[in-house]
């Protein structure tokens, strides 16, 4: 995040063209109140740590240490933002047309669940690579269907996509427990109900020289596939006529209906691929433990984001090494492993208060003075 | 004749259930109802609630006195609800975003402060028996009833009658379907969705407690299974109506009883689908009764999720 910080900086000191100083600081607008809230709400959580007589310091020493501060903790810190890349992408998609869906932990765990399902009948004598390409393709169908369907309730039926997507969470538990804990159970696992595992030789391997699997990779690749689908085809471009203005889109003739429905699909298969990731690289097995919180967390990272898919990479890292800091922090500091989540909360309580400030701030508006 | 037998303890059970379980359905509901009525969704009062039942608990372990638990529930739930109130006013800030953000943040700081009273076991409300004349261990074991959920009646029954009938109703209403309005009759909208966001945050908390309190009476981390958010559901199946949001809590909590009671007999194939019945009769009553094209009967004008 250092560079962006500069990005006045560069605007004062070049000041050539008026045009590009211009674009500069209107841009800088979207660089400098996040940055304002992200300290804004390290302040009111110090405040908050020292309230109850811990060291706000040792905190957040902890968290880079913990989150940044070996390779070791990179490692762990981008195991963990690869989900969070995925389940991201599930919210800022759809947000696009200014839909919010929340419910992306159930495609996640929907998509898990498919992967690992339709990956039983074929151990043992499929190869590895084909077998994950159809588990993968598995865990995008299931995920894009389940969101798929909110879109089209939003549509053809005036449902509320947000209440509706967070319903289906609770009823993509219940099949996920259904098949896991009944038919697909494995016998020979008396501990934690699961399906039959892959199967190490089948599962995902590592970034060559890391730790960290493919999932990351491949969901950085995805952020940029998507940043350009939705900025620079005519795809993108409807969708933000139709978050903007629904009646104006309609008068227009564009397929509001489909539009929704695919743009909520396209979100339903990123969390199901998040899914197939967890499966393939992480557990081996679909069982309760897909239901981690990454698809909550990815709410908070695609705000954070803006819902721009190319924000989303840093902001996932950044959440993801709070995250992974969050044993250390609970082990020295005796601290609950709720606290992650009252700093994720406060984090995105004045992230969502400081989008009062955008135009409003004449710093970013007169000419002469950026910032 | 042992068909009979079964098909009366499900019945029994789904109806102990719905008196049982319904309690923090009615009183989220209630909130939820006075909140949308002046023109806001609260949908952090899945925050709200699971924030009360572990406040509530705690109070009540460390005074003794559970009733005292309730009142506190009741008071953090408004301060939750004057957060959203105070923060919803702001420009560009969405009441909807807002409503997930409390939800987390409630959730967080419940279990952040509540590790501490996973095992202790604190004092719990007292219930009273109405099953006397009964001689059925069942119907008496059903109509064992607390005293909250008296209380709920009696609170939608009087919003009903002062949402029609009282200067406050009328404002609250006014607030809720169009803000405009309000304005050019001197009401200060914001202070009345501030209040009323209060309010529904004072009813939710209450309704946590009820969670932590009575039944399933401890606090653990699992405690809620979304009350908050089928609140919401509710309210809009309720048509904004008190009187019809208690019957539409008896439902859900008739339906959340389901699962439980055809395991109790026996009938445990498709158990976690019972279970989920809750979920599935939620999505499926706002699938029949909302529609794109025209906006609900009865719904406030300024309701954003109807718009």
């Amino acid at each position: 995040m250092a560079d962006t910080t500069e990005t006045p900086g560069i605007a004062v000191q070049s000041g050539m063209s008026n045009d590009l100083l211009e674009r500069l600081r209107r841009s800088s607008e979207y660089v400098v109140i996040p940055l304002l809230a992200l300290v804004f709400s390290g302040v009111l959580f110090s405040v908050f740590l020292f309230a109850l007589g811990k060291s706000p310091a040792e905190f957040f020493s902890h968290v880079w240490r913990g989150g940044f501060g070996t390779s070791f903790s990179w490692q762990n810190t981008l195991v963990r933002a690869a989900p969070l890349i995925f389940t991201a992408l599930c919210v800022a998609i759809p947000a696009r047309l200014g839909l919010v869906i929340i419910g992306g932990e159930g495609a996640l765990v929907l998509g898990g669940f498919a992967s690992a399902a339709i990956a039983i009948p074929m151990i043992g004598w499929m190869p590895g690579l084909p077998m994950l390409a159809i588990m993968a393709f598995a865990g995008m169908v299931a995920g894009a269907i389940w969101i798929g369907c909110v879109g089209a309730l939003r549509h053809y039926r005036g449902v509320n996509e947000t209440i509706a997507s967070l319903l289906m969470f609770y009823i993509a538990v219940s099949i996920l427990n259904f098949f896991v804990e009944g038919a697909l159970r494995d016998p020979s696992d008396p501990n934690k109900p699961s399906t039959k595992p892959i199967g190490s030789e089948n599962m995902i391997g590592v970034i060559p020289g890391t730790d960290v699997h493919w999932g990351l990779l491949v969901g950085v690749l995805l952020c940029g596939v998507l940043y350009l689908v939705m900025n620079r085809t005519t795809f993108g471009f409807a969708a933000q006529i139709a978050g903007g203005n629904l009646r104006a889109a309609q008068a227009q003739g564009l397929p509001v209906g489909r539009l929704m429905v695919v743009s909520c699909a396209i979100a339903g298969a990123c969390a199901g691929l998040a899914g197939f990731f967890e499966v393939a690289a992480i557990h081996g097995k679909a069982n309760a433990s897909l239901i981690a919180g990454y698809g909550f967390t990815g709410i908070l990272v695609s705000f954070l984001a803006r819902h721009n898919p190319l924000v989303i990479v840093p902001v996932a890292i950044f959440l993801g090494g709070i995250a992974a800091s969050g044993g250390l922090v609970q082990r020295r500091m005796d601290l609950p492993d709720a606290t992650v989540l009252v700093l994720q909360g406060l984090l995105f309580l004045v992230i969502l208060v400081s989008e009062t400030f955008y135009g409003r701030l004449s710093i970013f508006k007169s000419k002469g003075a950026a910032q | 004749m042992s068909d009979d037998a079964g098909l009366m303890t499900v019945l029994l059970a789904m109806f102990a259930g719905a008196i049982r379980v319904s309690t923090p359905f009615l009183f989220v509901s209630l909130g939820e109802m006075l909140t949308e009525k002046s023109g806001r969704i609260n949908l952090g009062l899945e925050g709200t609630l699971v924030f009360g039942a572990m406040s509530g608990y705690a109070i009540s372990y460390h005074t003794g006195s559970p009733w005292f638990g309730v009142l506190v529930a009741g008071i953090c739930g408004s301060c939750f609800g004057a957060l959203h109130g105070y923060l919803c006013k702001l420009p560009k800030v969405n009441d909807i975003a807002i409503g997930i953000v409390l939800m987390l943040f409630g959730t967080g700081l419940a279990f952040f402060f509540g590790k501490a009273y996973i095992q202790p076991s604190a004092p719990r409300l007292p219930a009273i028996s109405f099953g006397a004349w009964s001689d059925h261990p069942g119907i008496r074991q059903a109509l064992e009833i607390n005293p909250l959920f008296l209380l709920g009646i009696v609170l939608a029954i009087f919003l009903w009658w002062a949402l029609r009938n009282t200067r406050y109703g009328l404002i609250i209403r006014t607030t809720g379907d169009s803000a405009p309005a309000a304005l050019a009759l001197g009401i200060n909208v914001d202070r009345v969705r501030l209040l009323s966001t209060m309010a529904g945050g004072f009813f939710a908390g209450i309704g946590g407690s009820f969670l932590s309190l009575y039944y399933p009476g401890s606090w653990t981390e699992g405690l809620s299974s979304g009350q908050g958010l089928m609140a919401v559901a509710l309210v809009i199946f309720a048509r904004w109506n008190p009187l019809y949001c208690f019957w539409a809590a008896l439902l859900f909590g008739a339906a959340g009883a389901l699962g439980p009671a055809l395991q109790s007999i026996g009938i445990s194939r498709g158990y976690h689908f019972f279970n989920a019945a809750p979920y599935i009769l939620t999505l499926l009553i706002m699938i029949a009764s909302t529609s794109p094209r025209r906006s609900l009967k009865g719904a406030p004008g300024e309701l954003s999720i109807t718009k």
